[in-house]
This record gives C-alpha cells, structure tokens and sequence, in this order.
C-alpha cells in the first residue's frame, strides 16, 4: 500500500512513535495498538543520539529507546517484526541515513529500508536542497520521501519541496518544536492555502491532542493529521507509573481512535 | 570558502524546517551588515572603548630563552570579559538589534562566552538566557555568578553529558520556538550557516592585528601560528588573517583530555583525521567517536564536534591539528604563570602547550600563540589540581 493510498478514501490519522520506546518488545506491541486503533500510516522514528531541535517529549522517547538498545540494524528488525498492515514511515536525522553501511551517501540505509519494509521518509534536517541523493535513492527502491513544510517556509524552499515531495507533506501547523498543544493553531489555514497546488495529500502535525483538535484541523482542509506527542506522553507515563505494556498498548489504542474518529468528524458530508 | 556556508565539503546548514528560513534572513542581515560602514564604525568603536582593543602582543621572554624561540602571545586575555568571546558577542549583538530583536540566547561551556553575552545584552538592553550544562555550572561558578549579576538568565541543562554539546542543543530549541523576538548567539565558529562564517567575521579582529603588531615587535610574520581549538572561534579568528601567508604553519591545539588512545577526550580532528565527516548540530564536520567519551579539563573545550572550516582546513593541508592531554595542559598553564606571570585559562593552555611543543621540535623559529583568555575562572580547579589551598595552623 502505498503511502499516498492511505490518504485516499477519508481523511488519514498519520501518528509518531520512536521505535524501541521504552524497550523493543513493548514498541512492538504499541506500534501494533496503534494500527488497531486506526491508523492509516504510520510514521516510526528512528533514534538519533543528536538530534536538533527536538521537543521534550519526543527528545525523551528517544533517550529511552537508545537506552534500551536501539541502533539503526535493530530498527530495521523492528520493522520486519511488527505486525500492522498500514504503511510505515522512517523519521529520522539525516545523519543516520547518510553514515549507514559502504555506500557514499543515502543508498545502502534506503535499500536496507526498503527491503525491510519501509514505505518513505521524513528527515527532519535535510534541506530539500541537499535532498538529491536520498531522493535518487528513494527512487531506485520505490520509496516515498515526505518534506515539512514549516509556517517560515517560503519562496525557492517552497518550490524545491514541491518538486521533490511525494506521499504527503508534513504540514508543521505552528512554530515551535513538537510539544503537544492546548491550541490548534490558525496557521493551519494559511499554511495549507501556501500549498493548495502541491498534488500530494497534505497532512498537519504539531499540537494536535485530542479528537477535537483533529477534527477541527481537517475541517480546515488537511488530508490528514500527524499526532506525536500526545502519543508519546502516554507512552511516557505508562514507563513512569510502571504500567504493564497491555494497559499502556489499550491506551494507545483508545487515544487512536478517538484521533482518528475525530479526523473522520471533520470530513466533508458526502451528498 | 564558498558563499554558501560549505568549506571543502564541509558545514552547510543541515537543520529543521522551521530553522531554515530565519537562518536565511539571519543570513542576509549579517551580509548587509558587514558591507555597512555604519555597522563597522559602531563596531569598531564598541570593541575599541568597551572592549579596550586592540589587545597587545607580548614577547615572552623566559619562555623564549628556555626553550630557544622566539614565543609571541595575542593578549587576548586582556579583553573586556577576560576573553577573545567579546569580539564576536559585539558583533552578533549590534546584528541582533538591528534586525529588531529583543531577546539573546546563547549556550556557553566554560562561561565566558555566556558572560560575554550578558555583558552584551545588558550594553544594548536585550533580554538574555543562557544556557549550560550542570557539570559546567558547578566547576565554573564564579561565570554562572558574573552572568546573574550581569542580569541574564542562566538554564541549567541536565540532560546528555550535561555540557556544551546539550547547552547548544537547548539553545537551538528555544530558537524553534522564539524565533521571531529572539537572536541565537552562537559562541562558536560551529553549527548550520551562517554561524561559523559569522563568528569567523567577527573574531578575525584578533589575527589582523596580531599580524601587524608581530611585523612592528619582531620585524617579520612568525613561522607558525597556535591556537586552541574546542568550536575553534578564537583559532580561526587568528588563522583567518594568516592563511595566504604560505610560509606561515598553522596550528591548532585539540583538548586531548587523558589522551587520544584512552577514549577520553575531545579531540575529532586528531581521532578521525581521515574520516569524511558526519552531520552534527546543523554542520557537516568531524565529531569523536560514539564510544569515546567526551571529557577535557577545560570546560570550554570539551564539545564533541569541530567548526566544519577547521575539518576543511585540515584535509587541505592547511592547518595540522594535535592532541594535547590535561596534564599538558596543566604543566603549561603552570610554566606560563611562573615564568611570565600571567595565569592564562585552562583552554590557551592547550595552546601553549602545544607551543612549547613545537619549539622543542626546533622546527619553527617564531611561534604567535593566541591567549584567548585568562585563568581566574579556573582558579577552583587549580587550587585542587595544584593543592594551592594553605593549610590552617
């Protein structure tokens, strides 16, 4: 299934885990709990021990899983192993790409990727003018490759992106780093109106918490939401409390479902 | 260099999405800004009456008897602050104001770039937060104390290593989510474009007037330059004027920490001199190794990345870098306080060290060695490391 697929029929609930948070064998069951709960693709961070610009949460999630031992060959197992018949996307830094197996530059990882079974990319801290090589090798291996388009994205940036992008762009609906909001933001509209003629689904992440906020985003006209911290959190709070995986798992679970059924709330009324 | 922020391959601007646009802008300010007479004429005057440059060259002359060199230092230590850091807190400061920004953040190590921003943002009334990490707050306190008493606010980082490394990247954060009031003041020559480039500008001060005032002392330029290099601003600073000199040797001093082969250090040029680099904190350069833990005795220096230029440098040939342990370090931070009387900071040190080194390899007849800056803050540290502390009878 490809990634653009899974924006086709309603509006896509896209939600983040890092792989491996907090231990291998419960990100499993999460990742799984999360399709369960209606996930139409899923993005599966990859940990990178520097990353820049990360929010809290997230910044957290991933100290937990390198902790617990995740490397960019056990991700690549992650991803062989679980179970969920929703397409995966690898977040991760460009670093980690571009520093993996012989090759010179992106190809080995995105072939490893690809044969493991993931579907696109998003990275973060690769300018789309630097993005030649992994876009070449996105599509030597039939692969996807997301940009973010950021409310100060503008001009040249702009147009590079959108002749690169497929699958969807990851549409950053207010400044700031992903730390889960009490606000959806009104950038939401004037940053989709930047892109209206771009011919991928568009999908808004940053701050979305509840039902509410993703119903509203899609009412605003996104083909989808991106959800991260929120998920994150619960992940986080389980880890804190000790809670045993299978509570943890029916949380995610139960928060992707009323993510996703609130997305679908904001659809268009089909006449 | 390119104009576009790479050095042989080297830096670029590898950051978030969200980053990418008011680094642009950040960008164009500053080359507009340094094509202004006007921002020249305030900047100079700055470091001139605030600062008290320019800063002298000093022959030292029982250093230079001992070891059968003529050995020159750049009385960098003698800027306002205690440190070479003003020279580009100034600039990127008078950038920060003029692009209508309110507020400062900046990550410091050993603190003196953190002081120098204080003392910036209090000159030109501009909000400051500055970030750094635990360890580093408690061995340098008395610049946590400087920095609160200048009126910023200092951030304990507690994450990581909890030192340069998470200060930068704390500060960055910040910078995602306050990007329109707030100015990063990168206290390095390290990170995405424009900043190696910007505080390359701007420290460069150092080397043009080292390179006059040792043809005015000596008669001639030196044979070789010394500087320490942890980010690598106050080394670049003095390379920079030097570079088209070919019969000038460059040098730069990496902290070694307990020595390159004891996995305890912060010296990437010295470990991975022929690897091609990696993506670090926004820049393409060389970092240590995964399993090699970060460590140095001096605060200021013990940052796991390079500035991308110095990488650059070394693959062209252009510079050669070395590794120089704490206890190097520390014997020449003791030679140099005994023999001229001047207590420079564990981070020149380095360079001294190096110096000296140099010397007694007779390879070089004149050595210029930047004293980035003075020793008080380290004084703690001494008077453990040197049982300095009298004893009570």
């Amino acid at each position: 299934m490809s990634l653009e697929a899974a924006f086709a029929d309603e509006p896509a609930f896209v939600p983040y885990l890092a792989a491996g948070d907090p231990s291998y064998e419960a990100s499993i069951e999460y990742v799984e709990a999360l399709a369960r709960g209606g996930a139409d693709a899923i993005e599966l961070g990859l940990p990178f021990s520097e990353p820049i610009a990360e929010g809290t949460t997230i910044q957290e999630a991933i100290v937990r899983a390198l902790d617990a031992g995740m490397t960019p060959d056990r991700y690549l197992e992650f991803v062989r192993e679980v179970d969920v018949d929703v397409p995966l996307v690898c977040m991760t830094y460009y670093n980690l790409i571009y520093q993996y197996g012989e090759s010179d530059g992106p190809r080995s990882f995105v072939e490893a990727a690809a044969e493991a079974g993931i579907e696109g990319f998003v990275v973060p801290d690769l300018p789309a003018e630097e993005a030649g090589p992994l876009r070449a090798a996105c599509d030597e291996f039939g692969l996807d490759l997301v940009f973010i388009v950021a409310p100060t994205t503008e001009g040249d940036r702009l147009e590079t992106m959108k002749e690169q992008v497929s699958g969807y762009v990851y549409v950053q609906a207010r400044l700031g780093t992903t730390g889960a909001r009490d606000e959806v933001s009104d950038y939401t509209e004037r940053s989709l109106a930047r892109i209206a003629d771009w011919d991928v689904p568009k999908a808004v992440g940053f701050g979305i918490k509840t039902g509410d906020h993703a119903e509203r985003i899609v009412r605003a006209g996104a083909d989808g939401i991106i959800v991260g911290s929120a998920l994150v959190d619960i992940v986080a709070e389980g880890y804190e409390n000790g809670d045993s995986t299978e509570v943890v798992a029916d949380r995610l679970e139960a928060k992707a479902r009323e993510l996703k059924e609130g997305a679908l709330a904001g659809a268009p009324v089909e006449q | 260099m390119a104009s576009d922020g790479t050095y042989a391959g080297y830096g670029g601007r590898h950051v978030p999405e969200p980053l990418e646009e008011p680094l642009a802008q950040l960008a164009a300010g500053f080359e507009e800004a340094i094509e202004s007479e006007q921002f020249w004429e305030e900047f100079e005057h700055l470091l001139e009456h605030y600062g008290g440059r320019p800063t002298p060259v000093f022959y030292a002359e029982t250093l230079s008897e001992r070891y059968d060199a003529d050995i020159y230092f750049k009385h960098e230590d003698l800027l306002h602050g205690g440190a070479h850091k003003l020279n580009n807190t100034l600039g990127q400061g008078l950038l920060a104001k003029q692009a209508g920004k309110e507020r400062l953040i900046a990550e410091t190590g050993a603190g003196q770039h953190g002081t120098a921003t204080a003392m910036v943002g209090a000159l030109l009334d501009l909000d400051t937060t500055v970030y750094m990490g635990r360890k580093d707050i408690q061995r340098q306190e008395m610049n946590v104390f400087r920095m609160r008493l200048l009126g910023a606010e200092v951030r304990s980082v507690t994450r990581g290593n909890e030192g340069l490394a998470e200060a930068v990247d704390a500060a960055l954060e910040d910078l995602v989510e306050n990007v329109d009031d707030t100015h990063y003041l990168v206290g390095s020559a390290v990170g995405p474009d424009p900043f190696p480039r910007m505080v390359r500008e701007f420290q460069s001060v150092i080397g043009k007037e080292a390179r006059e005032q040792i043809q005015e002392l000596h008669g001639d330029l030196p044979d070789a330059c010394v500087a320490c290099v942890g980010g690598g601003s106050n080394s670049i600073g003095l390379f920079d004027a030097f570079r088209d000199d070919e019969d000038v040797a460059l040098y730069g001093a990496e902290p070694g920490g307990k020595g390159l082969s004891s996995g305890k250090h912060s010296a990437p040029l010295s470990e991975n001199e022929d690897s091609e680099g990696e993506i670090y904190q926004g820049a393409k350069t060389k970092v240590i190794d995964d399993d090699t833990e970060n460590h140095s005795v001096s605060a200021g220096l013990d940052y796991p990345g390079v500035g991308p230029e110095h990488a650059a440098l070394q693959e062209t040939g252009r510079a050669e870098y070395r590794a120089i342990t704490d206890e190097e370090a520390l014997a020449a931070f003791r030679e140099l306080s005994e023999s001229e009387g001047i207590i420079p900071a564990f981070e020149p040190s380095h360079a001294i060290a190096l110096a000296i080194q140099l010397a007694e390899e007779d390879e070089h007849d004149t050595i210029l060695v930047n004293l980035c800056g003075r020793g008080d803050k380290d004084m703690r540290s001494a008077a453990e490391q040197f049982d300095l502390t009298p004893t009570s009878e």
